[in-house]
């Protein structure tokens, strides 16, 4: 099972990114566990400067405005 | 990435192509719309059972002119702005930014404030991302004064409804108060007023790796560009109806002298009390712009209104709430103090020019 993190303050943006996660794991049929990060000093420890932004097993993969559907498949899938 | 690569190359090239004509298209017919924007407002009003040269006459024609007006710039702009800043991102700008002397640095800083993508909802990662790479706290702050009080929304609107003049002027002195207000900050050597744990990641320096920088295409691009338009769009249009609305009012009912009274430049608390009024009013330069426009045609300074415009924009209280996560009460009084002076000076400056 994947862990993806989708880090943001709680813009609409970022509600939308979080549900895109959800949605794109449910139509691949991927496990996955998705974390909502909103604390400031957390998304700044993860070295995001603008939201919001993913990581998956740990690793950043996205930051600043919504993600490109056909990149989030590839790396839920990766 | 993947599934563009797999497109054999001669397609890809051909729909790149389409994408170009269908910019280079879209520029004509906007050109050709925006030069039928009088006859198309005169039609309209002509419509209504109203004598046009009654004060509802005038009222309605300076809608129907200024919001088709205003909506097709900023398409124009926002798409182009939204084109441009594909090629600058944060991760960029601080690389640009860290290390940079003062002074040099802050006006570096304040003009990539322009150019970078922003959102005051990231103004905190992004405040802590620079700081914590190196970029002097004067620096920071020049961006962050810059990067929402110089935007193209406001820009756009003062070009449109008020003349190239005044929007030219509001770039120049914009920047100015951003870059002025940086140095001074950074003079005052406040890095110890930053909250407690931000200094911890600040004296720690470890920012983790960047992400992989993403290759985009021309087409791409277009695409980032015509987001823009439909995410700026949906959020402003309500306001500029309604602005413009207002301003229609002003234009047509106001008497001519009220607001020479109330904001003209004879009265010097009137500068004062404009950035004082701007501080709580939080709404977009959309909203607020229509107004200005309005209370400018009926006698209020250049100044004051500025300053009211400034102010609004640059020192709102919900940005303060979400920065008093970083800066401790202190350093927010002297950002506030420092730019509300700046603003004040601009204000006095114009009303003793014009």
């Amino acid at each position: 099972m994947k862990t993806v993190k989708v880090y943001g303050p709680g813009c609409k943006r970022c509600e939308t990114t979080e549900s895109m996660v959800k949605d794109t794991a449910a139509t691949l049929g991927i496990e996955i566990s998705v974390e909502k990060i909103s604390d400031p000093r957390e998304i700044a420890m993860a070295g995001i400067m603008s939201t919001p932004g993913i990581s998956v097993d740990g690793k950043l993969v996205h930051a600043g405005g919504l993600p490109d559907a056909a990149k989030l498949k590839d790396w839920l899938s990766a | 990435m993947t599934a563009r690569t797999e497109i054999d190359a001669p397609l890809q090239r051909r729909t790149d192509w389409i994408w170009h004509l269908g910019v280079v298209a879209f520029l004509a017919v906007w050109w050709l719309v925006y030069h039928q924007l009088i006859p198309f407002s005169e039609w309209i009003t002509a419509l209504f059972p109203i004598d046009r040269h009654s004060h509802t006459g005038e009222a309605i024609a300076f809608f129907f002119y200024d919001v088709p007006k205003v909506m097709m710039l900023l398409t124009l702009i926002v798409f182009a702005m939204g084109v441009v800043r594909s090629w600058f991102s944060p991760e960029k700008t601080r690389a640009l930014l860290s290390g940079k002397r003062e002074g040099v640095g802050n006006v570096l800083s304040a003009g990539l404030g322009i150019l970078t993508p922003f959102c005051s909802c990231s103004a905190v990662p992004l405040f802590i991302g620079f700081v914590s790479a190196g970029v002097p706290l004067g620096v920071t702050f020049s961006f962050l004064i810059a990067a929402p009080m110089v935007n193209e929304v406001a820009l756009v609107l003062l070009f449109g409804l008020v003349g190239w003049q005044v929007a030219v002027t509001y770039l120049g002195f914009g920047l100015g108060i951003a870059i002025v207000a940086g140095f001074v900050i950074g003079k005052m050597r406040l890095e110890g007023w930053l909250q407690d744990w931000v200094r911890d990641i600040h004296s720690g320096a470890d920012t983790p790796a960047a992400i992989d920088e993403e290759r985009l295409t021309m087409v791409d691009r277009y695409r980032l560009g015509i987001e823009a338009v439909r995410e700026i769009l949906a959020k402003v249009w309500m306001w500029i109806i309604l602005g413009i609305g207002m301003g229609a009012l002003i234009h047509g009912y106001v008497p001519e002298d009220m607001m020479a009274r109330i904001m003209g430049a004879d009265a010097w608390w009137s500068v004062p009390a404009a950035v004082v009024m701007g501080i709580p009013m939080y709404t977009n330069a959309a909203g607020v712009i229509p107004i200005v426009e309005a209370l400018l045609g009926k006698g209020a300074a250049l100044g004051t209104v500025l300053a009211f415009m400034m102010s609004v924009i640059a020192l709102s209280l919900p940005e303060m709430i979400i920065l008093k996560q970083v800066l401790t009460m202190r350093l927010i009084a002297v950002f506030v103090g420092v730019v509300g002076s700046g603003i004040l000076a601009v204000g006095f400056l114009f009303n003793l020019i014009f």
